[in-house]
């Protein structure tokens, strides 16, 4: 055993500065190679693989990519399905909105614009009572006005108007009417949205509005208008006890 | 016997470790681990003969490690990587052949 001697001197610990850095190269190829081959065995699977088994992996693949393709076809019909049916949501939201305009004016939350008539009623002797009114009111109704504000002065001065809705009710006061919680004095106009001429008709039929103010001293001025704003507006409220069905 | 255990030591980190290689050194990891190896048979070798010094163990060392990591790099860049590892590997394999039947000799004199 010539070889044992150096060997053991070459396995013996010395410490120089040329061995530490020995030591280190070979701490840097162990590190290397366990990395390497820990590397190699984790994708090394395919470079391994035999023909057959690679055609096998190959088919799969493709069938596969056929399937995934299959299903992005699937999908991009449900998008565009779901996009056409989001035009569908939209011209739903426009219905609505139009419906809320449309339910707006009725209920009074809005303002209408339009043709019409305004009517004015003068009462000198403060004799024109709410049931005068109220019935000038319903032969508007009843010719068709769509949408009515009642102004008049406020006591004090200041002028004063109030939608007229399905609830609105007219009482009277000593110096003049009441109207929904607001007190208004003569003049009193009606401001109204419809077939303007109709409107003027049912306003003149004798025995009817004119007639009745005439007999208690005041005088009745209907206007046509090209286009008329009932502007004031109504606060909505909740209902309730009544829920949509 | 402090750089058998460094070897190992260093077989263990990278296997606790095991940090994955990047892109770039992918290729020139292989080729620079048998070099390497190469250098590391020449020296068992250059010490049984009883001419192993410290110094040309570690020149040898990192420049075989260089070397061959430059020719790879080398041959990448000519389109012609592959050829070229193979190449180096044959060269540092017979080499490492021709280390291995000296020590060989020296320890089993056959």
């Amino acid at each position: 055993m010539t070889g044992s001697a150096p060997l053991s001197r070459f396995l013996r610990p010395r410490a120089r500065r040329v061995d530490v850095l020995v030591a280190a190269l070979l701490l840097l190829l162990g590190f290397g190679l366990a990395v390497q081959v820990r590397s190699t065995r984790n994708d090394g699977l395919l470079t391994n693989a035999r023909q057959e088994d690679l055609v096998q992996i190959l088919d799969e693949l493709s069938n596969r990519s056929d399937r995934l393709r299959q299903e992005v076809a699937t999908l991009t019909e449900t998008r565009s399905r779901l996009t056409s049916g989001s035009g569908a949501d939209q011209a739903a939201l426009a219905e609505a909105v139009r419906r809320t305009q449309l339910l707006g004016v009725i209920a009074g939350t809005v303002a209408a614009t339009g043709p019409g008539v305004t009517v004015r009623i003068t009462d000198p002797r403060t004799q024109v009572s709410a049931s005068v009114l109220l019935d000038a009111l319903e032969e508007l109704r009843n010719a068709g006005a769509e949408a009515v504000q009642i102004e008049g002065t406020r006591p004090d001065g200041a002028p004063g108007a109030v939608r007229v809705v399905a609830q609105t009710a007219l009482v009277d006061t000593p110096e003049g009417i009441e109207v929904d919680g607001t007190h208004l004095v003569a003049p009193y106009r009606f401001v109204v949205v419809g077939d303007p001429s109709t409107l003027a008709g049912a306003m003149a039929i004798p025995g009817g509005v004119e007639d009745a103010v005439r007999r208690v001293g005041g005088t009745t001025d209907v206007a046509r208008v090209e286009r008329v704003r009932v502007g004031a507006l109504r606060a909505v409220s909740a209902p309730r006890y009544a829920r949509a069905d | 016997m402090i750089p058998a255990a460094a070897l190992v030591l260093g077989v263990v980190l990278g296997l606790v470790l095991h940090p994955t290689v990047p892109s770039e050194l992918q290729p020139y990891l292989p080729i620079a681990v048998v070099a390497a190896v190469d250098a590391v048979f020449g020296a068992i070798r250059a010490q049984l003969d009883g001419i192993f010094d410290d110094r040309v163990f570690v020149v040898s060392f990192v420049s075989n490690v260089l070397v061959a990591a430059l020719v790879v790099f080398l041959g990448d860049q000519l389109g012609v990587g592959g050829q070229l590892s193979t190449g180096v590997v044959v060269v540092l394999g017979i080499r490492i052949f021709t280390n291995a039947a000296a020590i060989r000799r020296h320890l089993f004199h056959a």
